[in-house]
């Protein structure tokens, strides 16, 4: 069905060396791809060759003169629409910004230009980053590559379909809840969600403020990893991001799996979790056993919290991040006849559904009366999640689940029941609770063909211990078990 | 029923959200399945439990809540740049994405009457 992802950052530094392409030609022919498959797919909102071209001449350029190059060089790359663009509109998927050009790039976008990459545009997402299966975009859904009519996941939607496409080689997304992972299993690529402060965010418009990340989608370990040297890392212009070493993740990826102790915790394989993928993720397990890991049952108690506490903390964070849009500084404005007139028309018709409806949960989680019944004591729940995570590495070295219950779901068959559809994060979104790290690896697929995620948490700032872990998980052909 | 109408109505109000007739039942209805869920948080024994008020460097999370071993932050320092004045010249940039400018300023509608 779909055209299977060819290049990967190896094969284009190899292909630019030899002279068997060029950046510009390389950026060339993935704008036809684009330009053929975009219209079925929906997963760029924009594009941005102009920029792509005067980057893939530097590159070509640097290469004719024998200069050194960067490890991302000349490597096309797509970018979640809710990060920070110079002169390249930045939407987040809402009405609200339809028209919105930021007057500066975001960080890891400034990294990833200096490091080589050829930013070819602007991926589809759910408005503000919120949702699980892009429907909420006010620019229509994305539509999974390998089974047209299923979602993709969300919120990342678009980055997430343009890698498994083939569209772009690697792409960056957010995640706040899951919004990294869940469609990275959805689409059936490598989705890894970092540790909170290791990726700046400077340039990220922002959702939840103790939740958000921006980490990468790729096809395979190696690449992801190439990516995350490039985007970690302390940033001045960042207060939230961490002064912590990034390490040679390239060398500790290689690194043997012998004698990790692999945590199971019974709590994600209840009730709700599709047998299919049940069966497949115990065999990604038994797989990494295999491969010398021990493996160390789990219980992780409140686990089962994790969703209501999340629809707290977040919808309350957005709810204070998003009184920004009011109509004066950017951005729609609805003309009123006094100014909370022109606020609240700007919102009405600016905001889709979902973001009215997070916005109006978060309001009333932090209104008077309500606070300590639902805010405080979801942050306190909060504690007790990030405990559980505290708790298991004490005794393990990475925590192995499935991402998600269930494979991509069709388009349309949870946009009328919001509960249903927040259900779809329950695995992911205890991660996000507690501030670690987690990626999501293909493992295997349905008898129907749709891929299926298994993820892997380590404690804060381990990153390489979960590349090493997938690294050597895809060498032992995992994704495929 | 965890919410009523005149409640969704109060909240509109206080996040500035204009809301049509037709969608405050709407509203109502998915906020009130939502805050049943969510009700499941009152099962906890939460007594004694610090709330995880931040994140970050300064405070890993895995420190909330007095666990001990708090792998957070392993060697994370909280670092603020130095409090110097630099340059910042956005100001052109900035206006240029306003909906109205009358420069250096964003013009709304009256907000003091005298």
């Amino acid at each position: 069905m779909s055209v299977a992802p060819t290049w990967t950052i190896a094969s284009v530094r190899d292909a630019l060396l030899a002279k068997k392409t060029s950046a510009r030609e390389l950026a060339k022919d993935f704008y036809a791809q684009i330009e053929r498959r975009n219209p079925e797919i929906n997963a760029f909102l924009a594009l941005c060759p102009e920029r792509a071209y005067a980057q893939a001449d530097r590159v070509d350029t640097a290469i004719a003169r024998g200069q050194p190059l960067g490890s991302l060089a000349g490597v096309p790359v797509a970018i979640k629409d809710v990060i920070s663009t110079k002169g390249v509109r930045t939407t987040c998927g809402s009405k609200i910004l339809e028209n919105y050009t930021p007057p500066y790039d975001a960080t890891a976008i400034e990294r990833l230009e200096n490091a080589g990459a050829v930013i070819l545009g602007k991926t589809n997402c759910d408005e503000f980053a919120m949702g699980s299966s892009n429907e909420n975009s006010a620019y229509g859904p994305v539509r999974n590559p390998v089974a047209l009519d299923r979602v993709p996941g969300g919120s990342s939607g678009g980055s997430a379909a343009a890698v498994a496409a083939g569209l772009s080689v690697a792409a960056l997304g957010t995640d706040t809840g899951g919004s990294i992972r869940q469609p990275g299993a959805y689409c059936g690529v490598p989705a890894l969600m970092p540790t909170y402060g290791r990726v700046s965010r400077y340039g990220l418009i922002a959702f939840a403020s103790s939740l958000d990340r921006i980490g990468p989608f790729a096809t395979n370990i190696a690449d992801a990893a190439t990516v995350m040297s490039v985007i970690a890392g302390h940033d001045s212009n960042d207060s939230t991001s961490a002064a912590v070493d990034v390490p040679d993740y390239a060398a500790e990826m290689e690194k043997s799996l012998g004698g990790l102790r692999i945590g199971v915790p019974e709590d994600y394989f209840g009730e709700g979790l599709d047998p299919e993928l049940r069966a497949k993720i115990q065999a990604g397990i038994a797989l990494l056993e295999k491969l010398g890991c021990k493996r160390v049952p789990l219980k992780m108690p409140h686990t089962d919290y994790a969703i209501a506490t999340y629809y707290i903390v977040a919808t309350a964070e957005a709810s204070s991040n998003l009184a920004r849009y009011d109509g004066v500084r950017y951005g729609l404005r609805v003309q009123g006849n006094t100014l909370m007139d022109m606020y609240r028309r700007t919102r009405e018709h600016g905001f889709g559904p979902e973001v009215k409806r997070r916005i109006m949960l978060g309001t009333y989680a932090l209104s008077s009366g309500y606070y300590d019944a639902y805010y405080l004591r979801a942050q306190k729940v909060r504690a007790l999640i990030a405990r559980d995570f505290a708790n298991a590495f004490e005794k393990v070295d990475a925590i192995l689940t499935p991402t998600a219950p269930t494979p991509a779901f069709k388009l349309g068959e949870k946009t009328a029941d919001p509960l249903e559809m927040y259900l779809a994060d329950i695995y992911t979104v205890t991660g996000s609770l507690a501030g670690v790290p987690g990626i999501s690896v293909p493992c295997g697929k349905t008898a129907a063909g749709l891929p299926i995620g298994m993820q892997i948490f380590a404690s804060h700032f381990a990153e390489a211990r979960i590349l090493q872990l997938a690294r050597g998980f895809e060498k032992a052909g995992g994704f495929s078990t | 029923m965890k919410i009523s109408r005149e409640e969704v109505l109060r909240v509109a109000q206080l996040a500035h959200l204009e809301l049509a007739p037709e969608e405050v039942e709407t509203y109502r209805g998915q906020l009130d399945e939502i805050l049943s869920y969510i009700g499941k948080l009152q099962e906890l024994d939460v007594s004694g439990v610090e709330p995880m008020s931040q994140m970050g460097p300064q405070q890993g999370p895995g420190m909330a809540g007095g666990a001990k071993g708090a792998t957070a932050a392993a060697g994370a320092e909280h670092e603020l740049r130095d409090d110097v004045v630099v340059p910042c010249n956005v100001a052109e940039a900035v206006l240029a994405e306003a909906p109205d400018a009358a420069k250096p300023f964003f013009r709304v509608p009256k907000v003091i009457e005298r």
